[in-house]
């Protein structure tokens, strides 16, 4: 009997000491292909690291936003890892939210992330998340079509290129539309290109002392001309066409420029996919001559809860999943096109890269035109290029891109969708305690 | 004849699942009423407090308030209507001896068993798409410019989707009621002389008042928090046009992470769910008493 109670108390000891031993990181992801392919190589990590098991909850965008936005702001402390975006960070991080990282190893080198990446997941020059992917928006075009109407599309195109071309590509009787661009309400989708175009335009959301601007001429002219290029060129229902909707009409060869994210460029080349593989042509995004370009700046990172209670894993998994040694992996395995972009200087160095991704030059020129901190030609209280990095811009920002697609619909006027949105964005503001 | 013994007996029994129950729906609503007087916005916590009728007011003042309550109204009797009128003939149609009735009652059936965010997402990209969609190409084949369905009468195209799935469940509901008439009294009618729409007024409909009572209320419960085909298809808009008062409780809850008015929104929409059932069974309820 002794004996026998002496070997379970071993065995129980030692499972106990097993169970401390192996700590369990739960990660929120999105399901998009570069972290889905990620979960496909974590074998590297969990081999170099026996003593940490990965678990993994891969969510749709929306909802992953959802579920961890309620469990950050309740501390519920159920993710480990989250994998937020630039909007995020710098709400989260000024909230405490999220654990600084100002102490990563030495070799992952954070002085080789894209200096307007880090500073839009950055708060007063700490970072918050490091990211795994980046991307900016620019013009795809067809350039077979160009050719043929002889038009040409510059590589630093200004909004008048954009509508000449526009109107020499526009070719309805054989089912190809001018220009495509998002339409469908939503803070992140013609919010998000709007704000952008707002920026080149010379205006801005707010002013340094929180008033919306929407009673601005710039944003007047803006919207004007968005309105008339969708109405003149764009293609028919387009206010219900958000990223998803504009790629599909682009790979089946529907319209001859889609001004949208960058990373679009290795879908619309995908012989695969696209009916235009070999026949699409790069420009950075379209300026009005003030100064800013239409571009946005999106960075999906990897952040640690401020409730996590596995730290010391959770940033070794984030230097592993975020360093140049993952970089290298994913090239061996699965080739160089494969690459998570936009978030390392020394990528965009790599002749077999640059090689392989016929859009990776134009990917980091747009990059590096965009900066989070100064995203307007007037000063701005906020950080944020399409969007403004306060909790209330979800909502705010889906009400006013509400108006607009109303606008886009033929529903209202582009004066009475500004006007709208500037009564949405002042009460919201006013009720949120920015206007005092 | 129960005595004091057996009746206290039979109350002590029945207590566990009463207080469960009523613990079960006490409990959240308490939860919801003090949600709705407190400024809960998960994404400020340093802004929070007892504010009394404050998310009230934001939420009935907020300029798509009363849009809201007119597009919900809208889309449940829409659907109503075209479930229901939809749904008799279908039941008349398919009660008839026809070749092929089994695979016709399935296919008929069919779409109540499709997800709602596939049927959306169905509808919007393959027929109301003017670009890809079915529609479009009928609209192009007869030399007409596509109509835009989704951005030009966005209520009436969700009114259409949601028509289609619950048009299933009417047809189900009157059929087996049909098929419960007995046809003696239709074939004395006949004898008498009495005209098909006659037989049809007199004799149909008032057998099937009961199950098209049970349709409309049952439909009326699941039609006042449609969320899912708004949100795959329109998003509430353009504009407000397609903004229900469902969709901006959902608006509130989760893009503006507001909880207090989200749940102010909510008692709302439950005080008006009430006005609109208590005017249902004072309408046609009485067909249940019988």
């Amino acid at each position: 009997m002794r004996p026998n109670l002496f070997a379970l108390a071993l065995c129980s000891a030692s499972l106990f000491a097993m169970a401390a031993k192996a700590e369990t990181l739960t990660i929120a992801t999105v399901n998009n292909g570069d972290m889905i392919r990620m979960q496909g190589l974590t074998e590297d990590f969990t081999s170099q690291n026996p003593d940490i098991e990965l678990n993994w909850v891969t969510l749709e965008e929306n909802v992953l936003r959802q579920n961890v936005t309620q469990d950050i702001a309740t501390g519920g402390g159920q993710y480990d890892i989250v994998t937020i975006g630039t909007y995020e960070v710098p709400i989260w991080g000024k909230q405490n939210w999220l654990e600084p990282l100002s102490d990563l190893p030495a070799d992952y080198n954070v002085d080789d992330l894209l200096p307007s990446i880090r500073a839009g997941l950055s708060v007063d020059g700490t970072l918050y998340a490091v990211p795994f992917y980046g991307e900016s928006s620019f013009v795809m075009y067809r350039n077979d079509l160009a050719e043929a109407k002889g038009v040409t599309i510059p590589a630093q195109p200004t909004w008048d290129d954009i509508k000449k071309a526009a109107a020499a590509l526009h070719d309805p009787d054989n089912g190809v539309y001018g220009i495509c661009l998002r339409g469908k309400a939503g803070w992140g989708e013609n919010t998000a290109f709007l704000t952008t175009m707002a920026n080149s335009y010379g205006a801005r959301w707010f002013d340094e002392n929180w008033q919306p601007q929407f009673n601005s001429p710039e944003w007047k002219a803006a919207i004007t001309d968005y309105l008339d290029l969708m109405n003149s060129y764009g293609p028919p229902g387009a206010s219900s066409n958000g990223f998803n909707e504009n790629l599909t009409l682009f790979q089946q060869g529907k319209c001859g420029m889609w001004i949208d994210a960058t990373v679009a460029g290795s879908f619309v080349t995908d012989p695969n996919n696209s009916t235009v593989a070999d026949k699409v042509g790069f420009a950075l995004a379209p300026d009005a001559g003030k100064g800013k370009r239409a571009n946005w700046l999106w960075a999906w990172s990897l952040g640690i809860p401020a409730s996590s209670d596995a730290k010391d894993s959770a940033k070794k998994f984030l230097a592993w999943a975020t360093g140049s040694g993952y970089t290298a992996l994913v090239a061996e395995k699965e080739g160089w096109a494969n690459v998570p972009p936009g978030t390392r200087t020394s990528l965009y160095a790599n002749q077999e890269y640059l090689s392989a991704a016929p859009f990776a030059q134009m990917t980091i020129d747009s990059i590096n035109a965009a900066d989070p901190t100064k995203p307007t030609v007037d000063p701005v209280p906020y950080t944020g290029v399409q969007f403004v990095a306060i909790p209330e811009f979800q909502g705010l920002g889906t009400s006013v891109g509400q108006e607009f697609s109303a606008a886009l619909a033929g529903e209202k006027t582009a004066e009475e969708a500004l006007a709208a949105a500037q009564e949405i964005a002042t009460t919201t503001m006013t009720e949120a305690g920015y206007i005092k | 004849m129960s005595t004091q013994a057996s009746r206290s007996a039979a109350r002590l029994m029945l207590s566990p699942a009463v207080i469960f129950l009523l613990v079960w729906m006490i409990v959240p609503l308490a939860l919801t009423l003090w949600f709705s007087f407190q400024r809960y916005n998960l994404l400020a916590p340093e802004r929070s407090g007892f504010i009394w009728f404050d998310n009230y007011l934001s939420f009935v003042s907020s300029p798509a308030f009363w849009g809201a309550i007119v597009n919900t109204l809208i889309l449940v009797v829409g659907v109503l209507a075209v479930t229901v009128i939809g749904g008799l003939l279908v039941a008349l149609l398919i009660d008839q001896p026809i070749w092929g009735q089994g695979p016709v009652r399935i296919l008929v059936i069919a779409p109540f068993f499709i997800m709602p965010p596939v049927a959306a997402l169905i509808w919007k990209n393959m027929f109301f798409n003017p670009t890809n969609g079915l529609f479009g190409e009928l609209f192009k084949f007869v030399g007409l410019r596509p109509f835009d369905f989704l951005g030009q009468a966005p209520l009436a195209s969700i009114v259409v989707i949601v028509a289609w799935q619950w048009l299933p469940f009417a047809t189900l509901i009157l059929l087996t009621a049909l098929q419960s008439l007995s046809s003696e009294q239709l074939e004395a009618a006949e004898m008498d002389g009495a005209p098909p729409l006659k037989r049809f007024g007199y004799i149909v409909l008032p057998h099937l008042a009961r199950a098209i009572t049970v349709v409309v209320l049952i439909q009326t419960i699941f039609l006042l928090g449609i969320l899912v085909e708004i949100l795959v298809t329109t998003n509430g808009g353009p504009g407000a046009q397609s903004t229900t008062l469902t969709f901006l409780v959902y608006k509130e809850a989760i893009l503006d992470s507001d909880a207090g008015t989200a749940a102010a929104g909510g008692v709302v929409a439950v005080v008006l769910a009430n006005i609109v059932a208590i005017f249902l069974m004072r309408a046609i309820g009485k067909n249940l008493d019988a």
